[in-house]
């Protein structure tokens, strides 16, 4: 978790001006109160609720466990986190679309199972099953988006037969055997066992997402600058950036006094960094906003609304494939329960927690992060103070209701004052 | 006529199933004037709209453009002549910035990437040259006032540096103040020389505005009027129909103006 908490300061550094003398500090902090209350009425909360949720969580178990706020468990929580998350980067694309993907959980169960027994079972080399699995994701999204688009069946219909579909064919793919073991020391079994043990390895990826953002910042302003238009403060850029900062290198702190930077949360942050340049800054990216936004006006634009829509799902269907074979390292083996509805809704649930809109047009793949940090604390700390599954699926139900009904009165309160 | 007409229908027509929507139209639209198009509920100005900006082609009939013929098949055919539409309801989306909806679907680029910078210093320039109070550019197009959205919508339609904007009921979700604002952006249009077509209801607007008129009535021409001279009963009668001219004597009538 080094560089992923770069959306947290989103919503306090409203204010962009860092402190200069005490009476200079207290005047920027008075501002920023007053714009980040004015926001909060107007619904804009952005990430906030979700990291107090994350805050309350940690503060709860960690007073009922000493335990949990330590440096191996926030590690495996780290690990934990990347195969659900990396579904949940999927579905955020196609919740901006303002389409839900329902089969998620089954292209995943199907990628690890093509992965496995080509692997395992017939002895093709461990790269070429990966790209394979990969790919049946990837055909198994395209094939469901290519029929949304041409049929205009809601996604989630769609979707819902595929869901049954990818299911039968993994146990299809995986016989009667029913459970097929990785290679302990295989390519993707080392996935999310190796660690960077060198202290250096953590701490650079932190100082490596800190100065892109600086310098993304700077060269922002300095173009706007230029141009005469409206720019940042260096103090506030400033401020941004050592808030980022503190957040980026405490989490290496604690990654590098259990075992170092975990290989799959580095693959994780650089898929979810990379995935919001493509969403936020990209041609494609604005056009998968614009339909989320509406269909008809994104037509009239002549943008091409199939082709869109049928990358979309693409999207999430690799996306679903890369997360099952995560999911398969971790525990080394792919079964027939490999695909288990408790996935898919994990995967919309920290997308919706995270802050990524139902009603279409908004979110971030940060938001994947954020929400998969939510419900994986909870998973863990229930873990530690023994508490039942029952329990656990019933506290994250609620943690999820509470997140849709955040959304929706957001919303209300937006369209309240007209920001929506 | 000295200088061709920038768009010229002759004998346009347009069916939907068996039910014809436009029988014989004949249009003009000049540079730098300000065309009316004026009809009761059905009278087809919407498709004629229709019609030039390629969404639903004629099936019959010529068009010329700048006195060649062309053909305008698909949005596409208008677009690349020169004919920018600005739909009665606005088609921008709400989650975008100004910005993001000026650029959707041309969006300026830098190494691959979006160039936010230059898109929102260009939609400054643009915006601060079509109105005196300039909205936020990064806030969502939502919470603009109809008016504003309204200025949005024509700013996007004026990216590709159209020589004919249709516009249709640009003013009929607006209240008083708007509506001035954005008769006043009609007007420095077609200062600038664009040939606009204006579909509107309200004929006060027609009369400040409009150089020119053209009623439809059943799908045919029912009369050309200059709006300078014309009193408004003549027009109204004409629209209603209380004043039938036959479609057979439009041809005659086109001679006189």
């Amino acid at each position: 978790m080094a560089d992923h908490t770069r959306v947290e300061p989103a919503a306090p550094t409203a204010s962009p001006r860092g402190p200069h003398g005490t009476r200079a500090v207290a005047r920027a902090l008075e501002r920023s109160a007053a714009v980040l209350r004015d926001r909060l009425r107007a619904g804009e909360l952005g990430s906030l609720p979700v990291v107090l949720v994350l805050a309350v969580v940690w503060i709860v178990f960690q007073s009922l466990n000493a335990n949990f706020l330590s440096p191996r468990n926030l590690s495996n929580l780290s690990v934990d986190i990347v195969g659900t998350g990396l579904i949940a980067v999927g579905i955020v694309f196609v919740l901006v679309l303002g389409e839900l993907d329902l089969s998620v959980g089954s292209v995943s169960g199907l990628a690890a199972a093509v992965f496995a027994v080509l692997n395992v079972n017939h002895g093709v080399p461990e790269w070429l099953a990966l790209i394979t699995g990969v790919l049946a994701g990837t055909v198994a999204g395209t094939v469901q988006g290519y029929s949304v688009a041409r049929t205009r069946v809601p996604a989630f219909v769609v979707t819902l037969a595929g869901l049954l579909t990818w299911n039968g064919a993994m146990l299809c793919v995986l016989g009667t055997s029913g459970t097929v073991n990785l290679d302990e020391n295989g390519l993707v079994a080392k996935l999310t066992s190796s660690y960077f043990t060198a202290p250096g390895a953590a701490y650079g990826l932190a100082a490596l997402g800190t100065g892109l953002v600086l310098l993304s910042s700077c060269l922002d302003r300095r173009r706007r600058k230029a141009a005469g238009m409206r720019h940042r403060s260096l103090r506030g850029i400033a401020f941004r950036a050592s808030g980022l900062a503190v957040i980026a290198f405490a989490a290496a702190y604690v990654l590098n006094r259990f075992q170092g930077l975990p290989l799959a949360l580095l693959i994780f942050l650089v898929v979810v960094a990379g995935l919001d340049v493509l969403l936020r800054r990209t041609r494609y990216g604005r056009q998968v906003y614009a339909l989320g936004g509406g269909v008809e006006a994104a037509r009239r634009a002549s943008l091409s609304v199939t082709r869109v829509q049928t990358a979309v799902l693409a999207v999430s269907g690799t996306m679903a494939a890369v997360g099952g074979l995560f999911l398969a390292s971790r525990i080394t083996s792919v079964s027939q329960g490999s695909d288990s509805g408790v996935l898919l809704l994990n995967a919309v649930t920290a997308a919706v927690i995270g802050g990524t809109s139902l009603f279409g047009g908004r979110g971030t793949t940060w938001s994947a992060v954020l929400g998969m940090l939510v419900i994986q604390s909870i998973a863990s700390g229930m873990a530690l103070t023994d508490t039942p599954t029952a329990v656990q699926l019933v506290i994250t139900g609620g943690v999820l209701f509470a997140a849709v009904v955040i959304d929706s009165l957001s919303r209300r309160s937006q369209e309240a004052h007209g920001r929506a | 006529m000295p200088a061709p007409p920038l768009l010229a229908l002759h004998g346009v027509c347009k069916r939907f199933g068996v039910v014809e929507v436009l029988t014989d139209i004949e249009l003009e639209i000049h540079a730098g004037q300000v065309l009316a198009l004026l009809g009761d509920n059905g009278a087809g100005k919407s498709t004629l709209v229709k019609v030039i900006s390629g969404v639903a082609p004629a099936d019959r009939g010529a068009i010329e453009w700048e006195g060649r013929p062309v053909h305008i098949r698909r949005p596409h055919d208008a677009r690349d002549l020169g004919i920018a539409t600005v739909y009665q309801d606005l088609a921008l989306c709400g989650n975008l910035d100004v910005v993001g909806n000026l650029f959707l679907g041309r969006e300026i680029r830098r190494y691959g990437l979006l160039d936010e910078v230059e898109m929102e210093r260009r939609s400054q320039l643009l915006l601060e040259r079509l109105t005196r109070r300039v909205p936020d550019l990064r806030g969502p197009v939502v919470s603009l006032s109809s008016g504003q959205r309204q200025t949005v919508a024509i700013a996007r339609s004026l990216l590709g540096e159209p020589k004919v904007l249709l516009l249709d009921e640009p003013t009929a979700a607006l209240g008083f103040e708007q509506t001035t604002e954005v008769l006043d952006l009609v007007d420095r249009l077609r200062d600038r020389g664009l040939g606009v077509l204006l579909i509107s209801h309200n004929l006060g607007d027609v009369k400040a505005l409009a150089d020119r008129a053209a009623v439809l009535r059943l799908g045919r021409n029912n009369g050309f009027f200059d709006v300078n001279t014309a009193s408004q009963e003549q027009i109204i009668s004409c629209v209603t129909g209380a004043t039938e001219t036959a479609p057979r004597r439009t041809a005659h009538r086109e001679t006189g103006w």
